[in-house]
C-alpha cells in the first residue's frame, strides 16, 4: 500500500520499516462442478497488500469473503491461480517445492480448529520438536531444551510436556499450536481465527500472549478473524475484504472509527455493543447475504446490500483508491470524505 | 426478584438440580439455581462453556433423555410443575406453550423435509387444522421472520437455505404455535456478525410483536447487553450474579463478570495494550472440590472467606451477587482488578 509513504497517524514513525510480506495480484480460483456445467469460485480475486516488519495486519470480513483461501495463499499451502507473494525479497508462490521447504521456516501458520490442528498421537513435547526436526535446527538437545522453553513461553509448567492433545482444554491447545509455529523461529505469523473456537475469558488470554509474543519476539502476524472488534485490538492495520476483495484498507484506529466504505460501517454497526444507556441505536441491519462467490455482480460487489447504492455501483466496479489518510477503499462514494483527507495530509 | 409487573412470574424455577452420574462420581451441571421469567420478559443468561447455562434449560423442557441424569427442584409453568409431568402431558407444552431455537440452524431441521413441512408438522401437532390451512400459516409465519418471496420458499429444503435464512425457519416454526415462552439457546453464535444483527432485530421485532417472554442464552455479553431485560451470569452450575440489565451492566458486582466484561476488545474505539483476561481455565463440573465458590481457584481477590460456597445476596433491589468481598468496595477492586490483569504479562496454564 501507498500507506507506507504517508506517516502514519497511529505511531507517527517517519523511516518506513522494511517490508516483510507483499501479496500482488494474488487470485484463487476453484473450478467446481455445478448441474449446469462447470463453473468457477472466484475465493480470492486480485488481492494486493503489503505487511511491514513488526506490524500486524487483521484481515476481516464474512465467511466467504475469501479471507482463509488469501491466508492459505500467502503461506502457500494452496498454489495461487495468479499474482506473487513476495517473501522478504523472494517470490515464494514459483518456488519449487524443495526451496519453499527451507524457506517455511519464515512463516508459519496458527489454524483455527485446535482440536484439529494437532496430531492425537503426539504429545506436547515432540509436537513442538517436530518441525524443528523437519528443518534440522540442531543437536536433539538442542531442540528438547528449545522445545521446553517454547512450552515455557506460552505458559505451560513443565509437567505438561508429556500430555497428549486431548489433555488440553481448547485455549490449552491453540497455545500448543503457537508454541509449534514458534518453533523455527518464523518471522511471520500467519493466525487463522485462532481466537474464534475459544471461550471468551480464554480469547483474551491469546490475544494476550500473542500481542507479549509479538513485543518480545519482534513477530509480524496476519491477523484473520471476522470479529472487527478482536482485529482492531491486534491489529495495527485493517482490511477489510467482501466476496474476494478488499474493499478498504487503513490503519486500525481510522478504520474502525471513521469506516470509508459502507461495508465496514455495517460491519462495525453490527457488533452487539455492551451498552447500559443505549436503548435502541441507530444500527445499520444489513439486509440479505454475502453473494456467491460464483457469478460475481458486474459492479460493486456490495452494492445489492448496499444503502447507499446509485446507478453507477451496480454498472461499474470500483478500485481501490486512496483517499488521503493513507487509506484506501474501493467505494464510488466513500463514507469519509475529502474535506477529513485534506485534513489529515 | 422478578421484575415484571405480573404478579405471577411465566415461569419460576426453584432450586433446580441437575446432576449426571458418571464412572468416576456424581457431576453436578446444575447445582442448584432459581430464577424466574416474567411475562413479556427478555431474560439472558450468560456463561462460557460448562456453566450449565444450556443444561438448565434443556432439563425445564425434559429434553434430556440421558438414564443417568437427575433432575432435581421444582419448574412451575403457568402454575404447573413441568418436572411432575409425564412425557405425554409435556409434549402438550413442549412446541406450543414453550419452544426452543438451537444454536445450529442445520442440525434443527431434517434435511429432507421442506420448510413448509417442518412448520406444518408443527402446527398439526398441536392444532386440530387442515393440511392446506397448516401450510397457508407457514407461508404467513415465513413471511413474517423475513424470508423473501415466501410463496415459494416455503417448498425449499433446509439445505437451499443459508445459514441465516435457516435460523429464520426455525425462528418460524418456534413460534407457529405462538408460544409464551421462547428458549433461544445460542441463537446467532453459528452466525456471521452481519447475520446476527438479522437475527438479533427479528427476534426483538417478533418479541414486541406478539409478546412472547424469551430465554436468550448466550456466551457474548454484548448480545445480552442488546437484548435483555434482566441478566443471570452463571458460572460452574450456579448463578454467579443476576440483576436488571443496566444496573448488571453498569455496576458488576461479581469478579467473574468484570472478568468476562474485560476480556472482550472494547468497542468503543479505544485501544488497550493488554485484555483484562481471567486466568486459568473454566472450571471442570466434574471437579470434586464444590464447597467453595467455583470462581475462587481463578479469582484475584480469593480468600478464606470463599469457603464454603457464599449465598446469593441482594444488594440493591433486584440486583443480586454471590461474592464474600464487601459490597461498597466492589466498584473500587474492579478498577484494582482492571488494573492488576493489564500490567501483569504472561499467560497462566
Amino acid at each position: 500500500m501507498s500507506a507506507a509513504s504517508t506517516p502514519s497517524p497511529v505511531d507517527g514513525a517517519t523511516t518506513p520499516t522494511p517490508l516483510l510480506l507483499e501479496a500482488r495480484g494474488v487470485v484463487k480460483h476453484f473450478p467446481i462442478r455445478t448441474s449446469n456445467g462447470k463453473k468457477i469460485v472466484q475465493a480470492v480475486d486480485g488481492i494486493s497488500l503489503q505487511v511491514r516488519a513488526g506490524e500486524t495486519l487483521g484481515l476481516v470480513g464474512e465467511s466467504g469473503c475469501g479471507k482463509s483461501t488469501l491466508g492459505r495463499c500467502l503461506v502457500r499451502l494452496i498454489d495461487v491461480t495468479e499474482g506473487q507473494v513476495i517473501f522478504d525479497g523472494t517470490d515464494i508462490t514459483t518456488m519449487s517445492r524443495r526451496e519453499l521447504r527451507s524457506r517455511r521456516t519464515g512463516f508459519q501458520m496458527i489454524f483455527q480448529d485446535p482440536y484439529a490442528s494437532l496430531n492425537p498421537r503426539r504429545r506436547a513435547l515432540a509436537t513442538v520438536e517436530e518441525p524443528m526436526r523437519t528443518h534440522d535446527m540442531g543437536t536433539e538437545q538442542e531442540i528438547r531444551d528449545r522445545a521446553m522453553h517454547l512450552l515455557e513461553i506460552v505458559g505451560f509448567d513443565p509437567s505438561y510436556a508429556d500430555r497428549y492433545p486431548h489433555e488440553f482444554s481448547g485455549g490449552q491447545r491453540q497455545r500448543l499450536g503457537i508454541a509449534r509455529a514458534l518453533a523455527v523461529t518464523p518471522r511471520l505469523l500467519i493466525a487463522d481465527e485462532p481466537v474464534s473456537a475459544l471461550d471468551v475469558s480464554i480469547q483474551a488470554q491469546v490475544l494476550n500472549l500473542l500481542a507479549d509474543l509479538q513485543r518480545d519476539q519482534a513477530l509480524t502476524y496476519v491477523f484473520i478473524a471476522h470479529d472487527l472488534a478482536v482485529v482492531h485490538h491486534i491489529a495495527d492495520r485493517i482490511g477489510v475484504m467482501y466476496l474476494g476483495e478488499l474493499v478498504e484498507v487503513g490503519d486500525s484506529s481510522p478504520v474502525y472509527n471513521h469506516p470509508a466504505h459502507p461495508y465496514t460501517e455495517a460491519l462495525l454497526s453490527s457488533i452487539p455493543v455492551i451498552d447500559d444507556e443505549v436503548e435502541k441505536r441507530d444500527r445499520i441491519v444489513l439486509q440479505g447475504d454475502l453473494p456467491s462467490p460464483i457469478d460475481k455482480p458486474p459492479g460493486c460487489a456490495f452494492a445489492p446490500r448496499c444503502r447507499y447504492s446509485q446507478a453507477i455501483c451496480i454498472s461499474d466496479k470500483p478500485v481501490l483508491q486512496l483517499i488521503g489518510d493513507g487509506r484506501e477503499v474501493a467505494c464510488h462514494f466513500p463514507l469519509v470524505a475529502a474535506a477529513t483527507t485534506t485534513l489529515a495530509v | 426478584m422478578s421484575e415484571s409487573t405480573a404478579a405471577q412470574p411465566l415461569l419460576d424455577v426453584r432450586d433446580l438440580r441437575v446432576s449426571f452420574r458418571t464412572r468416576s462420581g456424581t457431576v453436578d451441571a446444575v447445582d442448584g439455581i432459581s430464577f424466574t421469567v416474567g411475562r413479556g420478559e427478555v431474560l439472558g443468561i450468560v456463561g462460557e462453556s460448562g456453566s450449565g447455562k444450556s443444561v438448565s434449560m434443556l432439563s425445564v423442557l425434559g429434553l434430556i433423555d440421558n438414564p443417568n441424569c437427575v433432575v432435581e427442584g421444582e419448574v412451575i409453568f403457568q402454575g404447573e410443575d413441568l418436572l411432575k409431568l409425564d412425557d405425554k402431558e409435556l409434549r402438550r407444552i413442549r412446541g406450543k406453550e414453550i419452544a426452543m431455537v438451537f444454536q445450529d440452524p442445520m442440525t434443527a431441521l431434517t434435511p429432507v423435509y421442506t420448510a413448509g413441512w417442518h412448520i406444518s408438522e408443527q402446527i398439526r401437532a398441536h392444532e386440530k387444522v387442515s393440511k392446506k390451512a397448516a401450510h397457508a400459516r407457514a407461508v404467513q409465519l415465513l413471511d413474517a421472520v423475513g424470508i423473501p418471496n415466501a410463496t415459494d420458499r416455503v417448498n425449499s429444503y433446509p439445505h437451499e437455505f443459508s445459514g441465516g435464512m435457516r435460523q429464520r425457519v426455525v425462528i418460524a416454526m418456534a413460534l407457529s404455535c405462538n408460544p409464551s415462552l421462547l428458549i433461544a439457546d445460542e441463537p446467532t453464535t453459528a452466525l456471521d456478525v452481519t447475520i446476527q444483527a438479522q437475527i438479533l432485530e427479528l427476534l426483538r421485532d417478533l418479541q414486541s410483536e406478539f409478546g412472547s417472554s424469551i430465554v436468550l442464552i448466550t456466551h457474548d455479553m454484548g448480545v445480552v447487553s442488546q437484548m435483555s431485560d434482566r441478566v443471570l451470569v452463571m458460572y460452574g452450575g450456579r448463578l454467579a450474579e443476576a440483576g436488571p440489565r443496566r444496573a448488571l451492566m453498569r455496576d458488576p458486582l461479581h469478579p467473574y463478570t468484570w472478568g468476562l466484561m474485560g476480556s472482550i476488545p472494547p468497542t468503543d474505539g479505544t485501544r488497550v495494550e493488554r485484555l483484562a483476561a481471567i486466568p486459568g481455565a473454566p472450571i471442570n463440573p466434574s471437579d470434586p472440590d464444590r464447597d467453595r465458590c467455583l470462581f475462587s481457584s481463578r479469582c484475584g481477590f480469593a480468600s478464606d472467606a470463599c469457603r464454603p460456597q457464599p449465598g446469593l445476596v441482594e444488594h440493591v433491589h433486584g440486583h443480586l451477587d454471590a461474592c464474600v468481598l464487601p459490597y461498597d468496595q466492589r466498584p473500587a477492586l474492579r478498577l484494582e482488578a482492571l488494573t492488576t490483569v493489564t500490567t501483569e504479562s504472561g499467560a497462566s496454564a
